[in-house]
Parts: C-alpha cells; sequence; structure tokens
C-alpha cells in the first residue's frame, strides 16, 4: 500500500486524506495511520510548494553552486554537508559524482545576498577549496511541473 | 430544384451529445467544469510524438500501402497475439484505418446488405445505429439493462434474432456504461451466435482499459469457432492517448478484410504516414505508458464510485472505460432535465445517458478523463445539487 500511497502523494499533495483512502480504494484508518508511520520514518520527509514567485512579482534570485571539499577523518563528506545545510539560505544540497563534491541550491531575495551568503559564509567554511555559482536565469520545469504556462484542457468540451 | 439529398442520411437526426456540447459552448463561462469529453486527458506519450516528429523532419510523407505500413501491421499482429491470444496474418487480415470510427463503417458496409438486420446493444456510442442505416441495413435495437450491469444475456439475443438478423455488434468495454463482458458471459452469446449464423462486429477501442484484471478485456475472436466470425476493431486514440492522429485497425477473416479494403482503398487511401510510424512505437514501447494511465484512471474510479456511494445515488462498479454511469431516477428528473439543470445550477456538463440510446434514459455518462482535482470539485458540485434537489 505505501508506494500507491507514495505515487499518489508525490503529485497531489493536498488531496484529503478521505480522497485519497478513495482513490486507493482502502480503509481510511488504514491510510492515515500507514502516512502517519512514513512521515515518523521520514519516508515522507515533508509537502512542499512548488512556486513560481515571478508571478507574484516577488525578486528572488536562485543559484546552484558547486563545491569542492577536503573531507573530514572519519566523518567523510557527511560532516561538511550538515556544516553547510545547516544555513537556512540553503534549500538543497547533494553529494554527487563528477567535477566537484556538492551542488548546494540557494534561494536569495536577490543575486547580492546570494553572493554575500557565497563569499562570507559558504567559502570561507574550513575544508571548502572552491566554489562556482550558477544562477538560475529561468525555470522551465521543476520537480516534474512545468513552471511556465497555464494548465488548459486541450480537449474539446464534449465527444 | 430537385430535394440534392440523400435520404437515408437525410433521415438520421444528429448525434444527441452534439446538443449537448453546444449548450455548454454557448454558455462559455470559465467556472463550468466538464465531466463530458469521452478521450484520455493525457498527452501522447513523448516518445510516440517524438516519432511522429522524427517522421517529418526525415520526410516520410508520402502514401503508404492502402492497407497501412507492413511493419505496422506486423506489430499489431503480434500485440494481438500477445494480448488477446488470437492470431491474425498481417498480409491479409488487418487493415490499418483511420481510427476505430473508420473500421466500423468499411466493416458494416462490407457485410450488409440492403434490408439485413444489424443487433445494437445500447446504450453504446453514437455512430453505429447511422452507419447501419447509410449502408441501408435495419438496426435493430436491444434495450439493455441496469441489472444486468449492461451486459449482453443470451437470452436477449435470442429474443432479438429474426431470420434477417446477420451482424451482432459487441462493444466492450462499453461507451458510456463502463460495462465489461467477462470471458463467460462472452462464450454464452459466442453459442448464440454460432447456433444461429451470425457475425460479430467487436468493437474493443477500450480493450485496455479493463479494471478487472491485469490484462486487456478477453477478445471474442479468441473464443473456439469465434474468429472466423469476428471483425475486431481497435485502435491507439483511448489506450495510448492518441485521439487526434486518427490510428486504428481491423481485424479479421480475410474474405471481409478483402471487401473492407476496398471501400477503405477508394474512400480513403491510407492512413496519414506520419500517425502510422508513431503507431508502431506505440506497440513497441508504449505498454507500460498504457498500464501507468489504467492505474491512473483506476484510482479515479474507484474515487467517485466512493462519492456516488456516500452520496445515495446508485452507481454499479463498472470495469472498463473510463466512464461511470450513476443512475438518477429517483431525482424525478429525466436525463435531460437532470444535465441542463446541472449545467445551469452548478456549472457542471455531464452528458445524459439518453444520449446513447432510450435505455440510457435516467442515467448520466459520468467520464472519468479528469485529474483528481477536477473530479474532487465536480462531485462537490453534484452533492450540492442533489441537496437542493432532494
Amino acid at each position: 500500500m505505501r508506494e500507491r500511497i507514495l505515487t499518489v502523494l508525490e503529485k497531489n499533495a493536498r488531496i484529503k486524506i478521505d480522497d485519497l483512502a478513495g482513490v486507493l480504494g482502502e480503509d481510511l484508518d488504514k491510510v492515515k495511520e500507514e502516512v502517519n508511520n512514513m512521515e515518523n520514518e521520514k519516508v515522507i520527509c515533508g509537502y512542499h510548494t512548488i512556486i513560481n514567485w515571478d508571478k507574484c512579482g516577488m525578486e528572488k534570485a536562485d543559484a546552484f553552486i558547486e563545491v569542492k571539499v577536503t573531507p573530514q577523518k572519519g566523518t567523510g563528506f557527511d560532516q561538511m554537508a550538515e556544516r553547510i545545510y545547516q544555513y537556512p539560505e540553503v534549500s538543497s544540497i547533494f553529494l554527487i559524482s563528477g567535477s566537484c563534491d556538492f551542488i548546494v541550491f540557494i534561494e536569495g531575495k536577490s543575486m547580492r545576498e546570494v553572493a554575500m551568503f557565497v563569499s562570507e559564509k559558504l567559502s570561507p567554511l574550513d575544508g571548502v577549496l572552491s566554489t562556482t555559482t550558477q544562477f538560475i536565469l529561468k525555470k522551465y520545469k521543476q520537480d516534474g511541473f512545468m513552471v511556465e504556462g497555464p494548465e488548459r484542457d486541450k480537449r474539446t468540451e464534449i465527444s | 430544384m430537385r430535394n440534392p439529398l440523400n435520404s437515408y442520411i437525410e433521415a438520421v437526426p444528429p448525434s444527441g451529445i452534439r446538443k449537448f456540447f453546444d449548450m455548454v459552448a454557448e454558455m462559455d463561462d470559465p467556472d463550468v467544469l466538464s465531466l463530458g469529453v469521452g478521450e484520455p486527458d493525457f498527452d501522447t506519450p513523448w516518445h510516440i510524438r517524438g516519432v511522429g516528429i522524427n517522421t517529418l523532419t526525415e520526410g516520410k510523407t508520402f502514401y503508404t500501402s492502402n492497407a497501412g505500413l507492413m511493419e505496422l501491421r506486423k506489430e499489431i499482429s503480434k500485440y494481438m497475439a500477445k494480448r488477446y491470444d488470437v492470431e491474425y496474418d498481417p498480409a491479409s487480415e488487418v487493415l490499418i484505418t483511420v481510427g476505430g470510427s473508420e473500421g466500423i463503417d468499411a466493416c458494416i458496409r462490407a457485410m450488409l446488405d440492403p434490408g439485413d438486420e444489424m443487433i445494437i446493444p445500447e446504450p453504446c456510442f453514437v455512430s453505429y445505429k447511422p452507419c447501419a442505416v447509410f449502408a441501408g441495413a435495419k438496426p435493430v435495437v436491444i434495450d439493455l439493462k441496469a441489472e444486468n450491469e449492461f451486459r449482453l444475456t443470451p437470452e436477449e439475443l435470442e429474443a432479438a434474432i429474426t431470420p434477417k438478423t446477420k451482424l451482432v455488434l459487441l462493444t466492450y468495454p462499453n461507451n458510456p456504461t463502463g460495462a465489461v463482458m467477462r470471458k463467460e458471459d462472452l462464450e454464452k452469446i459466442a453459442k448464440v451466435i454460432i447456433d444461429h449464423d451470425l457475425f460479430v462486429l467487436s468493437d474493443e477501442i477500450y480493450s485496455e482499459l479493463n479494471y478487472a484484471s491485469d490484462g486487456p478485456s478477453t477478445s471474442i475472436a479468441s473464443l473456439p469457432g469465434m474468429r472466423e466470425r469476428t471483425v475486431v476493431i481497435n485502435g491507439f486514440s483511448k489506450a495510448f492517448a492518441m485521439t487526434g492522429w486518427r490510428m486504428g485497425w481491423a481485424a479479421g477473416p480475410s474474405a471481409v478484410i478483402k471487401q473492407m479494403m476496398k471501400i477503405h482503398q477508394f474512400a480513403i487511401m491510407c492512413p496519414p504516414t506520419m500517425s502510422q510510424y508513431a503507431s508502431i512505437e506505440a506497440l513497441r514501447n508504449g505498454l507500460d505508458d498504457v498500464t501507468y494511465m489504467k492505474n491512473e484512471y483506476n484510482g479515479r474510479r474507484k474515487f467517485l464510485l466512493k462519492r456516488f456511494a456516500e452520496m445515495g445515488i446508485p452507481c454499479f462498479n463498472a470495469q472498463g472505460a473510463f466512464y461511470l454511469f450513476p443512475c438518477i431516477k429517483k431525482f424525478g428528473m429525466s436525463s435531460d432535465e437532470f444535465a441542463e439543470k446541472l449545467l445551469a445550477e452548478q456549472k457542471l456538463a455531464v452528458v445524459p445517458g439518453s444520449a446513447f440510446g432510450r435505455s440510457g434514459e435516467g442515467f448520466l455518462r459520468i467520464s472519468y478523463a479528469y485529474s483528481l482535482k477536477s473530479l474532487e470539485k465536480s462531485m462537490d458540485r453534484i452533492e450540492k445539487f442533489i441537496a437542493n434537489h432532494s
């Protein structure tokens, strides 16, 4: 049942719990319990709203920053990651393969704010060898959703 | 001046669905929600569209053979053997048509002489009866019953047979009821067909959308003695979300396909070449997409069944296509009246069951080819509507 719950929630986190039970054809209490359990076990880590800030006139500057680090003795990359993700400006961080170690996503109010974060907080951290900041100019698709273009039904009304 | 019109065609009334469509269009209100559409809400899977695009860039813009690309006919033949357990020779027993609709028309015209009777169980999609009339044949309607969950019973079929009966229409999974004929139901029908030496036009366009099992619904052509008596109509529109590509096929005994081919050859030439190539891709790599869409539909179906049950609107557990067929008789309104008031008062468009035959009176066709979000809102509107009319 878990996989089926997650498949629905992944696309429609705001579905009412009794509708979720309806879609799955399962007992409401069982579904509630399973969702609760998954929240406790961090299978479900949170419910996120994907916002196109541009549309409400809010100035935002998003960037992803490639970070090279020296892994720490004993704790490897995990301790470095923690030192970075504790900053509230960091929305996501991933350890990756390839030319750098981490990709860090930053959501700032302005490009200046992001630049200041990198130069004053991120770069000076012990163990950080280099950073490359790349600003996002335009979003097309995010977390499976199209950012631009209205959702409209392309079909004729009745057929 | 003389009457320029053909009297058979003039006598056929325009589609009942159209009338309702015009009403919705007239309202021209962005708040109107519709559960009226009979086509998938999914876009055609991207890999299939990609092949369509490549076909254009590669300049594959010429006619194909009349019967359609051999490569495609071979894929269809493989698909039917694998999914429906019935084998067809791609060279002589498969014809690629412009959607399922062309196959229906060509089959009826190829098989029926003027005066022959064709049995049409209703409620059903709106095109069969007119096609029979266009061919000069006589449609004989069976009014299917809600208590049988709109399945055709052997007794109903027996009662409709006359010495002039030649062709029996089967259209399962069904539009508009969502009914599915199980293998054991089809076996009983097959016996009557064989006993009376009849033929079957089996429109299986919704066969992949069968929620009673993991696979598609059973084809009557796969039953003993039925392959040579059946023309199967199927296509890409519903299963692969490819309505606008206009791609279907007919599979049946070569004697019939050969005659259908003549109609097709002289009236159509061949289906669009780009669509044919895209359809090859659909059959080769698109079955996972079909499963994905089927699972989505099934979730919505369960959701709607639960909501109708909670509202106390009787609705049988229809296990096919993407329609439910709730009964609204207890509200003391005709289907038309209910649908018109629902549209006017709650801005929700549904198609009255009576648009699909007189036995659809007292029912509504609810399409769940809509996002869950739309369905949730729509059900809330129906709930409000019946609260005001109970």
